[in-house]
């Protein structure tokens, strides 16, 4: 690995988030099978397809530009117009609302990457009008916030700050399990929603750890 | 899987190339998907709604004069995105805004109402009511709430034709919204079905099982008993109906002045000895209409025995859920005002009658 002397970079480059996007692409890809399988007993069995669609038309429509809101308004616009279902526009609010203040933005310290977090959940939130507890990807992206937030506070660089959210990120993931859905499709099911992992909160945390890996191996 | 298909990823187009060779006075765009009614809504309220396929005729079937000006088709059983609202609204649109009729699935709500967002900003007036008529749910707060059946077709029925009267956008949103709180609807499945995409059934369903309060995708209902008789199955739904109390939940509405998507608290009517009401016996898609009969001539009579008079009735297939076999039971209160313009003339694929 060609990496810098003391550590990660500093900032998230606009080439990084590119290789981002690509590398959620590929994950996304790879686990097609096992976000549909998560999907079926409490969903209607898309999620990985639904997900891997959209990635693939995101690389299609990702602009050759450094403008980090430029390329996650791409992103936005090619999963809402893709994905479908909840997942669609809840993940294309996602990066549109965390890309409207990175306009003409080409990089991000460790302050703005926490000021991202908080834009994403918040878009969610809205769009969902929901929260945590309630058995989707926001159990996923709320605790990741937080402690990459609480890490970039305390000094931590980029890479471990991201490694933080990513090991809350996996946390908050497991512990939809034992919980009872309130929103979406899964809320029919009521109890018999317990024992099974979101899928929503299991792609949020894939999306999550592609970027940790892309900026631990970034040169 | 045994279906009259080509490849399980054309199901979608291909239905909307016969739609359009079909019906030469309805037009079909595609990329993005949606059929629309030539020339557009013009001086009046364009009316638009839309939902995943499989549950035809809803909602290409409705689009014609007196009812829907435009209908956004997804994939089957999966919402239709943003920019297919965008554009149909877009297309049909002219100097009185949009009124978007969303029947109460997250997908369903979350696309329109990003897409109202987006007609907003591009400077165009619009109106997103919600239809969640599913009485086999009780609770909305540990739920995304009851779903929307059979009261949607009234609803774009009714809504279409005030258009045609020159409504303006707030008058029918307010009828819009008042004709959900009038119907209520309740399903139940023989049989699952099986999406093109899957390949498989969508649950399982045992021979001497039925599902009480099955949702349009076969999501789960009430509970899953040994079948009865059509007289038996009609009485449960009925009396659901019949008897369901005043439903309290918050349902999402654009809020102006604040600039932000809102709940607002809504409660919906009970059935009262003396009202009329409006029927549909909806068959699933796999039931013959002669069971749809057997099943009004019971519902007529329980009715009649809450004091609720039928003054009009659908009986055939009006929201299927591919080749399921079962039914479902709506009844919307009708006043004056809903009679009319129910009665108002209609020319779509589906219904038609008045011209």
């Amino acid at each position: 690995m060609d990496r810098a002397m003391g550590g990660a970079p500093a900032v998230l480059t606009g080439s990084a988030v590119r290789r981002w996007v690509e590398k959620s692409a590929k994950v996304l890809a790879e686990n097609r099978a096992y976000l549909t399988d998560l999907d079926s007993p409490i969903g209607d069995a898309d999620h990985g397809n639904n997900m891997d669609r959209g990635y693939k038309a995101v690389l299609e429509k990702l602009p050759e530009s450094d403008d980090i809101g430029e390329l996650l308004k791409a992103v936005a616009m090619a999963l809402i117009s893709k994905v479908g279902g909840a997942a669609g526009p809840l993940y294309g609010t996602l990066f549109l609302q965390a890309s409207k203040p990175l306009t003409g933005v080409r990089e991000m310290d460790g302050a703005a990457l926490a000021q991202f977090f908080d834009d994403a959940v918040a878009g969610v939130k809205m769009r969902g009008r929901s929260d945590a507890g309630m058995k989707t990807m926001l159990d996923t992206l709320i605790p990741a916030a937080e402690a990459f937030r609480q890490a970039n506070g305390d000094g931590d660089d980029l890479a471990a700050a991201l490694r933080a959210a990513v090991d809350a990120a996996e946390a908050g993931m497991k512990a939809t399990i034992p919980m009872r859905a309130q929103r979406g499709r899964a809320s029919y099911l009521g109890e018999r929603s317990i024992g099974h992992q979101d899928p929503g909160a299991t792609s949020s945390y894939l999306i999550l750890q592609a970027l940790a890996d892309v900026v631990a191996e970034a040169p | 899987m045994k279906k009259l298909i080509n490849n399980a990823e054309d199901v979608t187009v291909e239905q909307l190339q016969g739609f359009g060779i079909a019906h030469s006075d309805i037009e079909v765009q595609f990329d993005p998907n949606f059929v629309n009614v030539v020339g557009g809504a013009k001086d009046r309220v364009a009316i638009v709604s839309g939902g995943g396929s499989g549950h035809e005729p809803l909602h290409g079937g409705y689009v014609g004069m007196g009812m829907l000006d435009a209908a956004c088709p997804g994939q089957v059983f999966t919402s239709p995105t943003p920019d297919q609202m965008f554009a149909a609204c877009k297309a049909v649109a002219g100097d009185q805004g949009v009124l978007q009729i969303v029947k109460n699935y997250t997908g369903d709500v979350l696309n329109f109402q990003m897409a109202a967002d987006m007609l907003r900003d591009d400077g165009i007036d619009v109106r997103n009511v919600i239809i969640d008529d599913d009485v086999a749910l009780k609770d909305s707060l540990y739920t995304a709430g009851r779903r929307g059946l059979g009261t949607t077709v009234i609803a774009e029925k009714v809504c279409g034709a005030a258009s045609q009267e020159g409504w303006d956008l707030d008058r029918i949103a307010a009828l819009c919204k008042k004709v959900n709180l009038y119907g209520k609807s309740m399903g139940m499945a023989l049989t699952s079905c099986t999406t093109p995409q899957k390949g498989s059934p969508t649950f399982d369903l045992g021979e001497q099982e039925m599902e009480i309060g099955i949702g349009i995708h076969g999501e789960p209902g009430i509970e899953r008993t040994a079948i009865k008789s059509a007289d038996e199955i009609t009485e449960i739904l009925a009396n659901h109906i019949l008897e369901d109390e005043a439903y309290t939940r918050n349902l999402s509405e654009w809020n102006a002045e604040k600039g932000e998507w809102v709940d607002v608290e809504t409660i919906d009517i009970t059935f009262e000895d003396g009202d009329e009401a409006i029927a549909i016996v909806n068959g699933m898609g796999g039931t013959p209409v002669s069971e749809l009969y057997t099943v009004y001539h019971k519902l007529a009579e329980v009715a009649g025995r809450h004091g609720v008079k039928i003054v009009r009735n659908l009986v055939g297939n009006y929201i299927t859920s591919l080749e399921m076999a079962g039914v479902s039971i709506t009844l919307v209160k009708a006043d004056d005002e809903i009679l009319r313009l129910y009665d108002a003339p209609v020319n779509t694929p589906a219904l038609r009658w008045g011209i």
